[in-house]
């Protein structure tokens, strides 16, 4: 068995430290499983575990405070064949909790060693998320306010498979690697070790103080038990391998001549759950039916089923530049919502914009050209106005035609839907708008 | 001709996918959230990986670590995730690791709206690292851009060993238009480089250019001999230095590698116009208005022309000052309250530099354009 040690770079760690011993430990654990210095690659976080990769000739990545656990998943679902190990100290466990939490919650096949010494070595000695509220460390009072975590415990409730609590100085300690990096699945192990530089000058703690501290927590191995389940990386690549890739975007031919040349802007003004969106995608893809380009700009708010729709729609016999529409040539008003919202452009209106309005909506006033729909009357269902609309405009030739807005539906819509919307169409035709 | 209907998101995602890209994470934020949308459907079946992040933290830590192993990756959010990116952002451009991120901007600060557009994190993105070190930002103008400099900031990540933002924009990512799908240009797909010298009796040294380079060769973690990667200050093998003069020069060198070298990678479009005594500079969709603008105000016989930057960082400085040779006065129309236009200013002390600014949500009118370039 070869030593993963890197030969030029010793351990140098404070003397005493219980982190020597796990490098050592770490060692011992890969080598006996057979490990290369190249299957295997060391995560460390920062603080004093953040080291621990230096003092290895493995692959190492050495990142940001308590980010450790995001690397690992990346390396790890990037080469699933790589011995994935993270490092990280009872610090890092603190700042990157919700990495923890999520990474026993997918139950990837990382295998995380908390080098735990209840305080933070490196900056002096202040309190972490583990440090015990009676210990006496450089945060003042402030860790008697606070409970420590035993993140086993944590581990265990967020879904981990294999969470063990060890000492430092346990001789079981490279059995126990062994078994976390055999884990088929996310591993935690918590070794509890002295920081003799900053937490042990102060506190009375001892390698039998550590064991009676451990005795006193929950055992835990139901809850893991009941935890075990797929792995993340091959459920993923199992999953992946169902699924069919899509087609490219659908190209549309220009097959129809345009009933207008020239830049034209039209504004649909309604409520959400009227279909303005989808209406205004179908304006675009009739236009693109005849070799028109289109562009579509839509404002509605984040509630879903309320308040205002309005979508803008550009299309031209010219690449389009800007997409906004300062004065439309056409407004579809469907429902007042859509109205109030753009309330301050009806008065700049002329006689040439032609406004299709719903009976039931009121206008701000305004000098453009008003046709009237009565939907009630007709029987036609609020989420139906905008393509009822859109047949108005087809058979009135205002910027589409009904060859373009057939083909533009069967670009949208398939089966039971295109029979819908192609059949209420055909029933709109028969009654046309009024001028209001 | 034969066109298509596409968001701006949509054209990233299969830019992402012509580039090579292999791995996405994101957490979802409008309106970035549809670049996550597609690249989910995209890449598994491929043979991909696409993740949602518990954070964005997370979600760019997946794109580190997957880009260590070897994989072109990319993320995506909107200003608020950026400054949770930021010290991540700092990682990669310190470490070399490539990655592309891209910013669906939204009218900010902080929570600020989240369906109104905006260019407000123009500086923020070049300044928003810990060490002020340069970055590559490439601004799309249109659902066009948007694949093709998708596909133009994987190569040079690639090529650069470096993170290379796609500062978008709300009016882009959630506003559909025609695209001429087959004439779009797919330029030759890059990929990192690995070492020409080493062998295996030779240690991969990760952080050491080969030759004139000044971009490190890239050896994955995974490959056949053992490769490190630390965000700490490093020397050439990726242990920590505390030599100052190491230290200095590799700082050099990164900041070098990028100004150096933009002139390689200034994109760009223009209108020119013979003798022009003005000069209007845009970028992002706010190009779109300048460039209705101008053209009008060519047509009505105005000596105007029009530079719209797609390449923001590191400043094509080069290009600037010769567009702007001649001109008396140089309007910058920007969709904030004044970015940009500090560069302009930096670049051409002694012209009549105007800034055509606006930070309330709506698009930059062309008619605001014509008044500022007719306000003389």
């Amino acid at each position: 068995m070869t030593s993963l040690l890197n030969p030029n770079r010793p351990p140098a760690f404070c003397p005493g430290c219980a982190h020597e011993r796990v490098v050592a430990t770490l060692d011992r654990a890969l080598t006996e499983l057979g490990l290369t210095a190249t299957e295997v690659v060391l995560v460390s976080d920062i603080g004093c575990s953040g080291l621990f990769d230096t003092f290895f000739q493995t692959h190492a990545l050495h990142g940001l405070h308590g980010r450790a656990l995001t690397y690992a998943t990346g390396l790890k679902l990037a080469r699933p064949e790589l011995t994935v190990i993270v490092t990280m100290g009872d610090g890092g466990l603190g700042i990157g909790g919700a990495h923890v939490l999520s990474t026993c919650r997918r139950n990837i096949d990382l295998t995380l060693l908390v080098l735990n010494n209840f305080n933070y070595g490196m900056t002096g000695g202040q309190c972490s998320s583990t440090t015990p509220r009676e210990a006496q460390v450089e945060s003042g009072f402030l860790n008697r306010l606070e409970a420590p975590l035993d993140i086993c415990r944590v581990a265990a409730a967020a879904g981990a498979g294999f969470a063990a609590r060890v000492s430092g100085y346990d001789p079981l300690l490279s059995e126990r690697m062994q078994q976390a990096i055999r884990h088929d699945g996310f591993a935690l192990v918590d070794i509890w070790g002295i920081c003799p530089g900053r937490y042990g000058k102060r506190n009375p703690i001892s390698p039998g103080s550590i064991n009676a501290a451990m005795d006193r927590l929950p055992d835990l191995t139901d809850t893991l038990a009941a935890n075990a389940r797929d792995e993340y990386g091959r459920a993923y690549r199992e999953e992946a391998a169902k699924l069919v890739a899509p087609a490219p975007p659908a190209l549309i031919e220009a097959r129809f001549p345009p009933p207008q040349g020239g830049r034209r802007e039209i504004l649909l003004l309604g409520s959400a759950g009227q279909r303005i969106i989808t209406a205004g995608e179908i304006l675009c893809l009739a236009a693109a039916t005849a070799g028109l380009h289109a562009t579509q700009k839509n404002d509605y708010p984040i509630t879903v089923m309320r308040g205002h729709s309005v979508s803008e729609v550009v299309c031209s016999d010219r690449p389009i530049d800007y997409t906004g529409i300062d004065r439309p040539n056409l407004v579809v008003a469907l429902a007042q919502e859509g109205v109030a919202r753009k309330a301050g452009i009806f008065r700049e209106l002329g006689p040439d914009t032609v406004i299709l309005k719903a009976r039931d909506v009121s206008l701000p006033d305004t000098s453009g050209t008003i046709l009237e729909l009565d939907f009630k009357a007709l029987g036609i269902r609020s989420q139906d106005r905008a393509l009822a609309a859109l047949g108005e405009l087809a058979d009135r030739r205002l910027v589409l035609t009904r060859d373009m807005l057939g083909a533009a539906l069967q670009l949208r819509f398939s089966g039971r839907l295109l029979d819908a919307a192609l059949k209420q169409l055909e029933a709109g035709g028969n009654s046309p708008a009024v001028v209001g | 001709m034969a066109l298509t209907l596409i968001d701006g998101n949509e054209a990233i995602a299969w830019g992402a996918l012509a580039a090579g890209c292999r791995f996405f994470a994101g957490y979802p934020i409008t309106p970035a959230t549809t670049i996550y949308n597609a690249m989910l459907r995209l890449l598994p079946p491929s043979g991909g990986v696409c993740l949602q992040g518990e954070d964005e933290i997370a979600s760019i830590g997946f794109c580190l670590g997957a880009s260590m192993a070897g994989f072109k990756v990319m993320t995506a959010t909107s200003g608020p995730g950026i400054s949770l990116y930021s010290e991540q952002i700092s990682f990669a451009i310190g470490s070399e690791i490539p990655i592309v991120i891209v910013d669906v901007q939204r009218l900010g600060p902080s929570t600020g709206s989240a369906t109104k557009g905006a260019d407000g994190d123009i500086q923020f993105l070049r300044w928003g690292n810990s060490g002020g070190l340069p970055v590559i930002v490439l601004a799309p103008v249109d659902a066009r851009d948007c694949f093709e400099l998708t596909m133009a900031a994987f190569n040079l990540a690639e090529a650069y060993r470096c993170p290379v933002f796609l500062a978008s924009n709300k009016e882009l990512s959630m506003t559909r238009e025609t695209l001429d799908w087959a004439a779009l240009v797919r330029p030759r797909v890059l990929d990192r480089r690995p070492p020409a010298t080493t062998g295996p009796d030779r240690p991969y040294l990760p952080f050491e250019p080969e030759g004139d380079s000044l971009v490190p060769p890239f050896l994955p973690i995974g490959a056949g001999r053992p490769v490190r990667q630390t965000s700490s200050t490093h020397g050439a093998d990726g242990f920590i230095t505390t030599d100052p003069k190491r230290i200095a020069a590799n700082q050099e060198r990164l900041r070098r590698k990028l100004e150096s070298a933009v002139a390689e990678f200034s994109y760009y479009s223009e209108l020119p116009a013979v003798a022009a005594d003005t000069l209007v500079i845009s970028y992002g969709v706010s190009a779109r208005a300048a460039r209705a603008a101008v053209l009008q105000e060519q047509r009505a016989g105005r000596a105007v022309a029009l530079l719209v930057l797609k390449t923001l960082w590191p400043v094509p400085e080069q290009l600037i000052r010769e567009r702007a040779r001649g001109c008396r006065r140089v309007l910058v129309v920007e969709m904030n309250l004044g970015q940009y236009v500090r560069e302009v200013q930096r670049l051409l002390p002694d012209r009549e530099i105007t800034l055509i600014g606006r930070m309330d949500g709506e698009l930059i009118r062309p008619a605001q354009i014509r008044e500022g370039i007719a306000h003389d």
